[in-house]
């Protein structure tokens, strides 16, 4: 087991590693960071200093380390937009995202589980095939769409809900949360929601997939054969064979939850790192989409090692090395 | 032997069938004409394709031609007059811009940034599959890891920083007019690793099968035997991921350029005229939201259809 | 006279399939007594499978059983409701698969899987059910069965698998077993281990066994009498000396003739059945084998032959005799 982690941790280094140098490489050479801080009024004396000062004569493996040091450290340069430390930025806004990303996985993958289960077993069902239409045409809504679309009926229309922003927040040491107040709760509402709808697909039909191939397999003909109860067959041996893979694949899918957050967070105008991103992408403020980078890479690779450990946990096979025959 | 069940007499004489009587009969067809659902689908798309390339021929107005609009034609409802005293079928934006034109041209820029993108993502995740399956050993290694951690961000991210170094990367002037190819080739980046990963074990199935050893023990041309022999085994799935990948590639550019980062605001796609409808949205002329909306939804659903369809009747398991 | 303990009767099982239907099995009718062994031969798509499935009514649909009864002790099965089926399953008819490693989930260890079927069935409490699983792995030949009761399957090798399965097959003392090809997958010499297991099995618990494979070998080891089918209908039923020693059938005897002896001279061509077995979709108005017998004629065509008696205690469905060549007299 611990030899098995100490692999998996290794290549996440190295991941983490790769994702760095790409990190550096935009950070350094994409556009002129010496312009964009410095502005037009500036003369040749005053770039020369700035290189001097920001180390970008030194060699390039001693820029690369350096960008990693300070990586390490947190330190991730000045945002060319906001002027502003990025590190300082980031962990601002982290936590609307976090709980944004929270809560809607949250509902993803309740419901998606349950929702999976109930079509899986239920082929025929009428609800069956409206849930299945349905989903079908959630995964062809563009997020942002239905977005709009709930802004449009819960803010516009009906105004029970706020159409933008997170609501009041409280802090809580550096963590300003949304979940205390009334108005951050009914705000969190329809971004979580419309947050969750794609990855509720996305599980659901993975579930009823998994779950269907699993009750065709032979040893469920075989609990058939024993006599087993309808019940116990469902619940007590297709789910838990079901529910391994999609350990894997929820944990995977919940990384991009931070990413799809993005579009969410454009749509209702949500504080989080997202947006962040996102504006920074529009006015090529490098060391924001850099550090974003990075950041994303490393929420993905951690979640990536906590799902393998799991698995590790979860299927027999595994554990003594054996192929996991699937 | 047996006594045969016909007297030698009479000649047997076989039906000749032609290929496309056997394609008629063939399982798939059968299951298209089957599939209510998937006829509606490929009618629609069909619709929506053809509306879109022949835009500049059957569009009513030119909405992109200054010197034809009229500020007076501004915030015609549906199905009606402007001020001015022109009709609109589907009403007018802001800049009197009339809304069925605009999407016609939208969905022009759509599909041709979906489509590229798209084929784009195919010519290179089939061509590194072909070259990771065949070849094995380190190109197999380094091209399957760089795929497999690619599919685990989503394509939007990664869609969104080649966007952006890209942008970076090209001085502001020429950013305009190279800004469709960026994203093209953005979009094309962001998507190539599920073809890749289904080549690629496609070939190696095909690689073990004694027809191949012969080829190459022949001293066949190795591209050759690629083309000739594993390419039309694999383009099953191709197919069907081509296309669910181009529903795909449809729903992250109008995601890109709702954002505001992705088609630039002259040749607008329906994306974009989604972000222009929502500021609409809170002051009523819901219209110019609804159908650009509309239009993208239809056309993303009836691709997906196709696809999904596709999958289950390529699928020798579900038979 | 005993009763029989299966009565299958004129069984007819049938796949709707697009706008066709495929029929597995056309019309087979067999009789099992209490403690005997059952061989059933045939090549693949005979349907020799679908016949066992039907009798433990685990069809997958959209096949059915379309006409025929079965009986277990005089009473019927096979229109019986879900649950009722259920219970018979495990209880009173017993089945073990080709496949060992795949009939046995690999998230559970076999001890949870055998209790859980004794459970099932049997009001006996955790420790009890416990002890009888122990019981049944040593019977079954599994060594230190008490720690292997929390080895997972795959920790087992194939034999030892197949021993396992039909622990848990047997568990609950069933009065049937069917056993659909369960050592085709095992190697020669695990395959006669697990045919003596088999014997002494049944020497202990009485149960009658139908022995479902396509291996001419396994049947002489271990039936007492043998069914042979061919395009979903049984053509041949005899004892099985009688069968090896007098084959009356066309099938039965290209059959025994394709298997290679070890003993015959070297030069000799492996003889096959030249031809493919039919796919039916509709009751046969024609010997089904007509196409690949060597000695069909005129009537072949018109009709099917119904199975006439053709030594002691066996039948066959055929219009010729093989000693002369020509039609039978009846």
């Amino acid at each position: 087991m611990l030899a098995f982690i100490a692999r998996r941790l290794f290549q996440s280094v190295i991941v983490m590693l790769a994702v760095a140098f790409i990190a550096f490489m935009v950070f350094r050479y994409v556009g002129d960071p010496v312009s964009s801080m410095l502005g037009q009024d500036s003369t040749l004396a005053d770039h020369a200093a700035l290189r001097e000062r920001l180390g970008l004569n030194e060699p390039f493996y001693i820029q690369f380390f350096s960008f990693v040091g300070n990586a390490l450290q947190g330190q991730f340069g000045i945002s060319y937009r906001l002027q502003q430390p990025v590190s300082q930025l980031i962990m601002e806004r982290l936590p609307a995202t976090i709980e944004l990303a929270f809560a809607s996985a949250s509902i993803a993958l309740v419901l998606g589980v349950v929702l999976g289960i109930y079509t899986a077993l239920r082929p025929r069902a009428f609800s069956t095939g409206v849930i299945m239409t349905a989903s079908l045409i959630g995964v062809s809504l563009p997020t942002f769409l239905i977005g709009i679309g709930l802004i449009y009926v819960f803010a516009v229309e009906l105004k029970v809900l706020p159409s933008f922003g997170r609501g009041e927040v409280v802090d809580l040491g550096w963590w300003r949360t949304g979940f205390l107040t009334e108005s951050g709760l009914r705000s969190i509402i329809l971004p979580a929601i419309t947050l969750s709808l794609f990855q509720l697909t996305l599980i659901m039909r993975l579930v009823r997939a998994e779950m269907l191939e699993v009750l065709r397999t032979d040893y469920i003909r075989f609990a058939k054969a024993r006599g087993l109860s309808q019940r116990a067959i469902n619940f007590g041996h297709a789910l838990k064979n079901t529910m391994v893979p999609v350990i894997t694949i929820t944990g995977l899918q919940l990384g991009s939850v931070i990413a799809f957050a993005i579009i969410t967070e454009t749509v209702f105008q949500w504080p989080g790192v997202g947006s962040l991103f996102v504006n920074s992408v529009a006015v090529v403020d490098v060391p924001v989409m850099a550090a974003y980078l990075v950041f994303v890479a490393l929420v993905f690779v951690v979640i990536n090692l906590i799902v393998d450990i799991l698995y590790f946990i979860v299927d027999p096979r595994l554990r003594d090395g054996a192929k996991s025959g699937r | 032997m047996t006594d045969l069940p016909h007297s030698p007499e009479q000649p047997v004489v076989a039906a000749k069938t032609s290929r496309w009587r056997t394609f008629l009969k063939s399982d798939i067809v059968w299951s298209y004409r089957h599939s209510p659902v998937t006829i509606v689908a490929s009618i629609v798309a069909l619709v929506l394709i053809l509306m879109a390339v022949l835009a500049p021929w059957i569009a009513p107005y030119n909405p992109f031609n200054p010197a034809t609009l009229n500020l007076m034609d501004g915030f015609t409802p549906p199905n009606s007059n402007s001020f001015a005293g022109r009709y609109f079928i589907l009403g007018t934006d802001n800049q009197g811009r009339d809304v069925l034109s605009t999407i016609m041209y939208g969905s022009r820029v759509s599909l041709f940034v979906g489509f590229s993108a798209t084929l784009f993502a195919m010519v290179m995740g089939v061509g590194l599959g072909l070259v990771a399956g065949y070849l094995g050993g380190i190109w197999d290694a380094v091209i399957m890891r760089v795929a497999d951690v690619q599919l685990s961000f989503p394509a939007i991210l990664i869609a969104l920083l080649i966007f952006g170094v890209a942008r970076g990367l090209i001085p502001p002037n020429q950013q305009e007019g190279a800004a469709i190819w960026v994203l093209i080739l953005a979009i094309g980046l962001a998507n190539w690793a599920q073809f890749a990963r289904t080549v690629r074990g496609a070939t190696m199935v095909e690689r073990q099968k004694d027809y191949v050893s012969a080829a190459r023990i022949l001293g066949v041309n190795p591209f050759i035997i690629l083309l000739r022999h594993v390419l039309p085994n694999v383009m099953g799935p191709v197919l069907v991921i081509g296309t669910i990948g181009l529903a795909l590639a449809i729903i992250e550019e109008a995601t890109l350029s709702y954002l505001g980062v992705g088609v630039p605001p002259t040749q607008p796609s329906l994306g974009t005229l989604i972000r222009i409808g929502q500021q609409f949205l809170f002051s009523g002329e819901w219209w110019i939201l609804l159908f650009p909306a509309v239009t993208l939804v239809l056309l993303a659903l009836s691709v997906n259809l196709l696809g999904d369809w596709l999958r289950d009747a390529l699928n020798p398991k579900l038979r | 006279m005993t009763e029989p303990v299966l009565s299958i009767k004129d069984l007819v099982v049938e796949f709707p399939f697009r706008n066709d239907v495929f029929r597995a099995v056309s019309g087979v009718s067999f009789d099992i007594m209490p403690g005997e062994v059952v061989g059933v031969v045939g090549e693949s798509g005979a349907g020799k499978s679908m016949t066992g499935s039907a009798v433990i009514g685990l069809i997958e649909p959209p096949g059915h059983i379309a006409s025929g009864e079965i009986r277990l002790k005089g009473e019927r099965i096979d229109n019986l409701p879900e649950e009722a089926k259920a219970k018979l399953r495990g209880r009173r008819i017993g089945m073990v698969f080709q496949d060992p490693l795949t009939s046995l989930n690999p998230l559970y260890t076999i001890g949870e899987q055998l209790i859980e079927t004794i459970r099932t069935h049997l009001p006996l409490n955790e420790a009890e059910a416990r002890q009888k699983a122990i019981d049944l792995l040593t019977e079954a030949g599994i060594p230190k069965a008490a720690e292997r009761m929390e080895s997972y399957p795959h920790q087992f090798s194939g034999g030892m698998r197949q021993r396992v399965m039909i622990a848990i097959a047997l568990a609950c003392d069933p009065e049937v077993l069917i056993a659909d090809e369960p050592t085709t997958a095992l190697d020669v010499t695990i395959q006669a281990q697990i045919l003596e297991l088999m014997k002494e099995l049944r020497e202990k618990l009485g149960m009658a066994v139908i022995w479902i494979t396509h291996d001419l070998g396994v049947i002489a080891g271990i039936a007492d009498r043998v069914m042979v089918m061919y395009g979903g209908q049984v053509v041949e039923q005899a004892p099985v000396r009688e069968l090896f020693g007098n084959p009356q059938h066309p099938y039965t005897r290209a059959l025994l003739k394709t298997v290679p002896s070890v003993s015959g001279e070297r030069e000799e061509k492996l003889a096959v059945i030249e031809g493919q077995p039919p796919i039916l979709s509709a009751a046969p108005a024609a010997c089904p084998f007509r196409a690949r017998c060597p000695q069909a004629f005129e009537r072949c065509e018109r009709e099917n032959p119904a199975r006439v008696p053709v030594g002691p205690a066996h039948d066959a469905a055929c219009f010729g005799d093989p000693a002369t060549g020509g039609p039978r007299d009846v």
